[in-house]
């Protein structure tokens, strides 16, 4: 399509490079389709339209002065509210942090700077990132584009939403047990996690440290790939940061080869709880992988079955310990400061009116796990179960290169429907916590509708540092499945 | 693995410093019992003889060389504080609690 928010950003940036459009009309473009459509999807928490558009000229000046660009240079991107941007609000979703502008750009903000990326805002996330619905955000819930009363799947629901209603052709955002896979999966867009430690956690707001991982949206697997190449690479801010060369991604997904590949399919992430038509879609995607001569192996990893019960211990143990820091004393929101109420109190009360419901359960949750006497039940055996999971992975790469299994158990759910109900929340998270326990690198693609005629994802995981394996299978689905549609699946969208 | 009680959420609120009402002191209590009662099927597995798994990537410590870099600069961190006087952060008072 040759107008410029349904363009891929592989199109913008060759467009943009070569003058046939400026770096400030896309960015205008985008601005403008915000302005239309963003009432009524809430993707945005704040639109930098200033900030955007001297971003855009700056890339328009380097054209013009015949510098060499990176190939995003002048695409716009939404920026998950967890990631800090220098003098721009950054709430993760939550109160406490209301009007906070933080001093310092996070790495993956000056990476996308330095790659002249253009950042049109920030997006609506569930609060401090726990939450598969976007609904725990205080302020007020993101609707998924295909159907406004479902759910943009979370906690990143904001930068999926964003990309799917062609708001931004890019989005970042952090994936902690799914937050990017399975808002791409019920978006109808692509979302990848990198394998842990490949893009730095300087500058994002920490929930589970031991798991939080940012990573790339876009609306083809090639965009994604780029937009990966541009945030991961080594930085000595982040202790965590992998020091080995970030893998081809860009070059695995442009060659959608599988031929002799050894995928395996995952027996504990299907049957009961997942929706036939879900259960169909993939059925259908793995055929289509094997039609492209790769080899289906079907594999057990019997621990998958605990990764919802360790990760919703290690999860919150660590969110009360990093939660801690919001302690109404050095920046964020302090409340009842009257004089009379000591440090303490004040701390409480500010503490009271800052978190949301989900986000003090997990607290409380996560402080009970870590007490003394419980500790070994709880946290100690959740760190067990993580070793098993692994086991289960490394035993797997024994005979395939990568596994897949549907990105979410269901189609999107309604808006409100599981919102009393935490243990079923947490099941939107059922396929991707696996690989976020292990750390290896993940991907959501699309693979059709559903019975309720929403979207469907298939996620590919892959080793840790084999990033570019699950952009070359999911390139190869997006391929064999272009041709039959004519097109992405998000052309099967009802316009806004 | 045992129930909560409203009092046992108190006291986790307590420690984790927020203030909870008594309309949140029964839900979580009854909220918590459910996650747990969910997550319990992890005390079934994973016997004394595995290790544990803090992180996925093994990480040992990293050192950077102890030469002075460039920090935040004092007034643009000031500048969000709640409240700030001569250059330091005001807090409420911190002596004379129970």
């Amino acid at each position: 399509m040759s107008d410029l928010i349904h363009a891929s950003a592989v199109e913008l940036a060759a467009q943009i490079a070569n003058k046939t459009v400026s770096a400030v009309e896309v960015a205008q473009a985008h601005l403008d389709r915000i302005a239309e459509v963003d009432g009524r999807v809430n993707a945005f928490l704040y639109v930098d339209g200033d900030g955007a558009l001297e971003q855009a000229r700056a890339v328009d000046h380097a054209v013009a002065s015949g510098q060499a660009l990176s190939p995003l240079a002048g695409v716009p991107l939404a920026l998950k509210d967890v990631l800090t941007q220098t003098g721009v609000p950054t709430t993760a979703g939550s109160k406490i942090l209301e009007g906070w502008r933080p001093p310092y750009d996070a790495t993956v903000v000056e990476r996308l700077r330095d790659a002249g990326v253009v950042i049109l805002g920030k997006t609506n996330m569930d609060e401090f990132a726990m939450g598969s619905s976007t609904e725990n955000s205080a302020y007020g819930p993101t609707h998924n584009p295909w159907d406004l009363e479902r759910i943009p799947g979370g906690s990143s629901g904001g930068s999926a939403a964003a990309v799917s209603a062609y708001e931004a052709p890019l989005a970042i955002g952090t994936d902690t047990g799914g937050s990017i896979r399975q808002p791409a999966a019920v978006t109808g867009i692509v979302g990848a996690k990198p394998t842990y430690g490949a893009v730095s956690r300087y500058g994002l707001v920490a929930f589970s440290s031991s798991l939080d991982q940012a990573g790339p949206f876009a609306r083809t697997v090639v965009d994604t790939a780029l937009l990966h190449s541009v945030i991961a690479g080594h930085d000595p801010r982040d202790s965590t940061s992998i020091k080995e060369p970030v893998p081809d991604v860009v070059g695995a997904a442009k060659s959608a080869d599988v031929s002799k590949m050894r995928i395996g399919v995952v027996r504990e992430l299907s049957g009961e709880g997942y929706q036939p038509g879900v259960q169909a879609r993939f059925d259908e995607a793995v055929e289509l992988l094997r039609a492209q001569g790769a080899e289906i192996i079907e594999i057990s990893c019997p621990s998958f079955t605990y990764a919802l019960g360790a990760y919703y211990l290690i999860a919150p143990s660590e969110c009360s310990s990093n939660l801690a820091r919001f302690d109404a004393m050095r920046f964020g929101l302090r409340t009842d400061d009257n004089g009379e109420l000591s440090a303490e109190d004040v701390m409480r009360h500010t503490r009271a009116a800052g978190f949301g419901p989900e986000v003090k359960r997990r607290i409380i949750l996560g402080t009970y796990a870590l007490s003394s006497g419980y500790y070994d039940a709880y946290y100690g055996q959740a760190q067990k179960v993580r070793t098993l999971i692994t086991r289960d992975f490394e035993a797997a790469w024994a005979s395939v290169d990568v596994l897949i299994s549907p990105t979410t158990p269901t189609e999107p759910f309604r808006i409100g429907e599981r919102v009393n109900d935490p243990v079923a929340m947490y099941k939107a998270d059922l396929c991707t916590l696996p690989s976020s326990l292990y750390g290896g690198p993940a991907i959501s693609v699309p693979i059709g509708l559903g019975d309720e005629n929403l979207p469907v994802g298939l996620q590919v995981m892959a080793p840790v540092m084999a990033d570019d394996q699950v952009y070359r299978v999911a390139s190869a689905v997006e391929k064999a499945l272009a041709q039959q549609w004519g097109g992405l699946l998000l052309d099967q969208a009802v316009a806004l | 693995m045992s129930a909560i009680s409203r009092d046992d959420v108190a006291h986790l609120a307590s420690l984790a410093r927020i203030e909870l009402t008594e309309q949140e002191l029964n839900d979580y209590a009854g909220q918590l019992d459910v996650i747990l009662t969910a997550v319990a099927s992890i005390s079934e597995v994973a016997a004394d003889d595995i290790p544990p798994t803090t992180h996925a990537v093994p990480v040992v410590n990293v050192f950077r060389e102890d030469v002075v870099t460039p920090s935040l600069d004092r007034d643009s961190v000031l500048d969000h504080a709640p409240a700030a006087e001569d250059g330091r952060f005001r807090v409420p008072r911190i002596l004379d609690e129970e």
